[in-house]
């Protein structure tokens, strides 16, 4: 009747991580112990224990998760499910569990679940298994058991504020490249640096600079087109990106979103207009704001969709020539179940592309790319099981590519990463563009 | 037979009540308090029309997608949860208890009716058996716990239901419904049926974060 929590048949999960083998291999059951009941007894309270307690193993949350979809309704994969292998047990054992049990659960926390939020609505008693499943990073992290890529994107968020070694002058280096190469386009465009009393302060993720300068070039076309008053800084804080916010190392995370913030107020900007990335914005304006003690983030925060929607409702960005063909949307979690911009995008969509077709479910109820909650950050170990991990939303973009779709929109960096994976392993032969692409494609440029 | 009946019917009403309404308090108010002190945070994004609005589309039928997608659920789940709380509240033999005791008496079920919905509730009940045993998904979050809960609500609808009937042993098996009704009465603040008690809250808590902060449904 009772079925084991742990059952080791899954071949996905022998893959070989030092981050994940080095750090069980310091541990000691007294160690152990000693963390979990300290981040139990600290950290949580009411939440975690009204959670447990009201749950009713139902099970009715199952089939909002795309894990569970994707390998074949295993029960293993179920939100509820997870929730067993980890809290229930650590509740029930109080923390006197092995090290082969803090692998499973770091593997389940930080590879099984990418805190897409989906199943609290699907659980009618709306509890948040997105905040059970960080409680056993949060574990796993003062454990110190994390994957090894996962920790190596934390490390240098703590070494240089951002997310991906860069120095700070390959930063400001890499704004006057892509400033100069835009010049060749539109001569009078400027991206310009540390200009105090801005209207906004254009921040980007690290990976921009880092292998996607071509985004930075677009922003610049849109934002100089447009004629907005924006600035980019040359210190530390320009990064909105957060891997420790997954990883939980909230200490961290508490020091990245405090230097974002500084740095707008140090610029007195009015607000932050971030580029289009779901995480980041989940960072900076749900949950390092929190830990900040911010309620809402000390200074107004836009995401890209909903920067694009003004500008084009406003008329500041004119559409010369909309984009040929048939495309769909990707709901990033974010934005959408963490920010309600799907109708938003679906304006910017309308006004630049041809046609659109959906995938469905769609909006608040789009399932996650599967890349998300610092999944895709864990690496190439787990690749494969991310990838088969999200086999629905394979199904779900062939669907729309039956109706005629060529082109997936996604205005998220993890969903590009997530779905650019899908498309190649699946070989559903799409394009992938970002929202800032096809404006950047469609627009009126100075001739 | 009559002590241990004016037992049942007697004292231990009184100390079920008891542990139900002073246990549904001592759980409210000790999670208030814990909560004030290690999740500030709930208070702090608590809203009360976004809350409500989370809960009124959770309590309406197919009022959610997740009620729409699963029709048969829906439907069973609704219907058990309202005879639940409507048939003791509302049964003419159950009025007739609080006549003779206190004098007060209200709006009840015809017997006919209440003998139906009384098969709905254990219906409902072999349903939520059947699914916890067939559906590997909530089999697999399944512990004895969850069948002696289901044990417990189901017990005084089938002892009623025989009780009534005067099927044979109905003495005894009177004695045994009182007693199910109190053990369930008692078992509510305690145990995951307390789940009565923190719907509101975590959905009404849920559907801040979505609506308040999120801007977006939860439903």
């Amino acid at each position: 009747m009772v079925e084991p929590a742990i059952k080791n048949n899954n071949q996905i999960d022998k893959v070989v991580d030092e981050g994940i083998d080095t750090g069980i291999a310091r541990l000691t059951p007294e160690k152990i112990e000693q963390v979990i009941n300290k981040v139990l007894k600290t950290e949580t309270g009411a939440r975690l224990k009204t959670y447990v307690g009201t749950c009713v193993h139902c099970g009715l949350c199952s089939e909002a998760c795309h894990y569970f979809l994707s390998y074949d309704n295993d029960p293993k994969f179920s939100p509820a499910g997870k929730v067993k292998q980890t809290i229930w047990e650590l509740l029930k054992k109080k923390g006197k569990v092995d090290p082969e049990f803090i692998r499973r659960i770091s593997r389940i926390a930080t590879t099984e679940c990418n805190l897409c939020r989906r199943c609290a609505m699907y659980c009618p008693f709306g509890i948040d298994i997105a905040y059970l499943m960080t409680i056993v990073r949060r574990i796993c992290h003062m454990l110190g058991v994390t994957p090894r890529y996962q920790q190596d994107t934390a490390h240098s968020h703590s070494a240089t504020l951002n997310q991906m070694w860069m120095k700070d002058d390959e930063w400001v280096d890499s704004l006057f490249w892509q400033e100069e190469e835009a010049q060749d386009e539109i001569p009078y465009l400027q991206i310009p640096i540390e200009k105090e009393g801005a209207d906004i302060f254009y921040s980007v993720i690290a990976p921009e600079p880092k292998f996607r300068a071509q985004l930075i070039y677009q922003a610049a076309v849109i934002l100089n087109v447009a004629g907005v008053d924006f600035t980019m800084p040359a210190t530390p804080g320009w990064d909105n990106s957060d891997l420790c916010m997954f990883t939980g190392d909230y200490e961290i995370m508490g020091r990245l979103k405090k230097a974002h913030f500084e740095t707008a107020m140090r610029l007195k900007v009015k607000r932050i207009v971030m580029g289009e990335c779901g995480h980041a914005f989940r960072s900076v304006y749900d949950v390092g704001n929190r830990w900040l003690a911010w309620k809402m983030p000390p200074i107004p925060v836009t995401h890209a969709v909903e920067f694009y929607y003004e500008l084009i409702k406003e008329g500041k960005i004119k559409i010369a020539n909309k984009y040929e063909g048939v495309v769909t949307f990707q709901d990033p979690c974010n934005i959408s179940r963490g920010r309600g911009l799907h109708e938003m995008a679906r304006y910017v969509v309308d006004a630049t592309c041809e046609e659109f077709v959906e995938m469905h479910p769609n909006r608040e109820h789009n399932y996650c790319c599967c890349a998300g909650g610092g999944v895709i950050n864990a690496g190439p170990p787990y690749k494969m099981k991310r990838i088969k991990g999200i086999r629905i939303k394979a199904e779900q973009l062939f669907a729309a590519k039956a109706r005629g779709a060529k082109v997936v929109i996604a205005p998220c960096h993890n969903c590009h990463g997530g779905i650019d994976d899908i498309i190649h392993h699946y070989g559903l032969d799409m394009e992938l563009y970002f929202l800032g692409d096809i404006i950047y494609k469609a627009m009126e440029k100075p001739a | 037979m009559h002590d241990i009946y004016d037992f049942v019917s007697g004292p231990l009403v009184w100390v079920s009540f008891i542990i139900f309404f002073g246990g549904i308090l001592y759980r409210l108010i000790s999670m208030a308090l814990l909560a004030k002190k290690k999740d500030i945070i709930v208070y702090e994004y608590m809203s009360l029309k976004y809350g409500l609005r989370s809960i009124l589309h959770w309590i309406i039928p197919f009022g959610t997608v997740k009620w729409q997608k699963n029709p048969i659920f829906t439907i069973v789940t609704f219907t058990f949860h309202i005879c639940l709380i409507f048939i003791p509240i509302f049964l003419f033999a159950h009025i007739i208890l609080w006549k003779e005791s206190w004098d007060i008496s209200w709006w009840y079920l015809s017997d006919n009716t209440a003998d139906v919905l009384t098969l709905v509730v254990i219906a409902s009940c072999v349903f939520f058996l059947i699914r916890r045993i067939v559906l590997p998904e909530v089999k697999y979050l399944t512990s004895i716990s969850d069948y002696v809960i289901l044990a417990i609500v189901a017990a005084p609808f089938i002892t009623g239901f025989w009780t009534y009937h005067q099927f044979p042993g109905f003495r005894v098996m009177g004695i045994i419904h009182i007693l199910a009704g109190e053990i369930m009465l008692a078992a509510i603040p305690f145990t995951r049926l307390s789940h009565m008690i923190f719907f509101p809250f975590t959905r009404g808590y849920m559907g801040s974060e979505f609506g308040a902060v999120r801007h977006a449904k939860d439903w």
